[in-house]
């Protein structure tokens, strides 16, 4: 019983990171109609950047915000200079500028900072948290800075009128035009939001992971599957999608016999797969009616 | 009375194919014009090219200014709203947030809520299903809401595309009654645009019409409406 709690409770702290990148995912699906292939690398390059700050000796969230103010900025001026002047380019256009991308950013990281595998510190520290074994007070961070992030986000878009300008933009942007909100800024703004939630995401799982470029490949592939899982069109699917992948990944990982670690990742498509064989929508995301 | 929308040759085109032939007329501020015409005569695209969504020459100046090269949102900006065919309603939002967007660029903050009540009182439906999702209204709701969307911008023009469409008889009298009060009380210029050429030229008091994107005829509604050729010629009925 203590091995199931064990793997659970690991598995909500990755399916944190999970539902960060399933969330940016969203968002820029949301505004744009494409995946951003490149989120994962995005975020690589956005922990990269705050890892070279606190190499110059910057305090751990100072570091921290500094670089979510860069990421979100950066996530704007890729909009603006890449994926504007796309907008209305077809989609294997827009196909090829995400693979351009992710190829890009992570050949820059390996020429600025190299292959080799570098730790990452976490400010939570790696005991036990709150005396038990079940759970490290890193995990338990990972948990408590998403659930912060996701409270914020709902806030956001619930509660100000940029929010609900951004949902308008994103579900009906020749309405949201009508009522004068100029949608193309919502886009560029979603995107630097995006970048920034991978920013956190990077962050919180490089203690994990280490900090090296190619090590967002298979988170990006998980939060892939929880935004399939939860649904596309749904930003809280995809966090939902998000914590369930984690905790199904560890405890396939626990039971399934001859899975272990290796298999994994396989697991994450297969789910890819199932999902949109069975349930095109996901679970929380509308199939798309219209009204004739 | 000086003309608040003046609009000058204008040629439409969608791709290759134009849909507006040198199209000119003006609209009286504080008027109530319709614009009547069969289906494909250019009355919907007449509209979305004051609103520049689609590729357009010719001049349209609004209040002195002109509104060529303006996106969509900075034509609204300056206070013309539009209420598309469709309706154009944010399905997955409530009542109450659909009538915040219709605000959503204005300053003044703190008299939105006051307008939203104005809105209900307009439209008391409206408040009772203020915190329903929009997609769950019937479509003369939808239809009522997409009007008080515009209204919450308080504009200076209101333009609206077949209000009637797909309405029941009696909701569409309800409908034009209620635009007719608000262009007497709230002071609003009003375009639009209709099928239904009858019960459209009972309201308005001026009217166009327009033919393969064209305007063929202008005048007094009154006159258009008791005038035997126009009626079997263009408004068949």
């Amino acid at each position: 019983m203590e091995l199931f709690t064990n793997q659970v409770l690991a598995g909500i702290a990755t399916g944190a990171i999970y539902a960060c990148m399933a969330l940016a995912v969203v968002m820029i699906f949301q505004a744009i109609d494409h995946l951003n292939f490149a989120q994962g690398e995005m975020a690589m390059f956005s922990t990269f950047i705050s890892w070279q700050l606190m190499q110059w000796g910057i305090p751990y969230w100072w570091a921290f915000l500094i670089t979510l103010i860069i990421s979100f900025a950066g996530g704007i001026l890729i909009e603006r200079l890449l994926f504007k002047p796309l907008a209305k380019a077809p989609i294997l256009t827009n196909v090829a500028g995400f693979i351009a991308l992710f190829a890009i950013v992570n050949s820059v990281a390996g020429l600025i900072w190299d292959f080799t595998i570098k730790q990452y510190p976490t400010p939570f520290g790696s005991s036990p948290f709150l005396g038990s074994q079940l759970i490290s007070t890193h995990q338990a961070g990972m948990i408590g800075v998403t659930v912060l992030l996701l409270i914020a986000l709902y806030l956001f878009f619930q509660f100000t009128r940029i929010g609900l300008a951004m949902r308008a933009a994103a579900s009906l942007p020749e309405s949201a035009r009508l009522v004068g909100i100029n949608t193309s800024w919502m886009i560029a703004l979603g995107w630097g939001m995006a970048s920034a939630i991978g920013a956190i995401a990077g962050i919180l799982i490089a203690p994990v992971v280490f900090l090296e470029p190619n090590m967002m490949g298979g988170v990006l592939i998980y939060g892939f599957a929880a935004a399939v899982l939860g649904g596309l069109s749904s930003p809280l699917g995809a966090v939902v999608g998000g914590f369930l992948v984690g905790v199904f990944e560890n405890l396939a990982g626990t039971y399934i016999p001859g899975v272990g670690n290796e298999l994994k990742l396989p697991i994450a498509l297969a789910l890819i797969i199932t999902v949109l064989v069975v349930k095109p929508a996901g679970l929380l995301g509308r199939p798309i009616v219209k009204r004739v | 009375m000086t003309a608040m929308l003046n609009i000058k040759d204008l040629r439409a085109y969608y791709g290759q194919v134009q849909a507006l032939h040198g199209l000119s007329f003006s609209l009286n501020e504080g008027s109530l014009t319709t614009l009547l015409g069969a289906n494909g005569a250019g009355k919907t695209t007449t509209l979305r090219a004051i609103c520049n969504m689609v590729r357009s020459t010719g001049a349209i100046e609004f209040e002195g200014k002109s509104l060529s090269g303006k996106s969509t949102e900075n034509v609204v900006r300056l206070g013309i709203a539009h209420v598309p065919q469709g309706r154009g309603t944010f399905t997955t939002m409530t009542v109450e947030e659909n009538l915040q967007l219709g605000a959503i660029t204005r300053s003044d903050s703190k008299n939105i809520a006051g307008d939203i009540e104005r809105m209900y009182g307009h439209f008391p439906v409206l408040k009772e299903r203020h915190t329903q999702q929009a997609g769950t209204l019937s479509g003369g709701e939808q239809q009522m809401l997409a009007v008080a969307r515009a209204l919450m911008l308080r504009p200076r023009l209101m333009l609206l595309d077949e209000p009637s469409f797909g309405l029941a008889p009696l909701i569409v009298r309800d409908l034009f009654k209620i635009l007719g009060k608000i262009n007497r009380e709230d002071k609003v210029t009003i375009l639009v645009v209709e099928q239904n050429a009858q019960l459209a030229l009972e309201l308005a008091d001026q009217a166009y019409v327009i033919e393969t994107g064209r305007i063929v005829m202008s005048g007094d509604a009154k006159d258009i409406a008791t005038n035997e050729d126009v009626r079997k010629s263009y408004l068949g009925y």
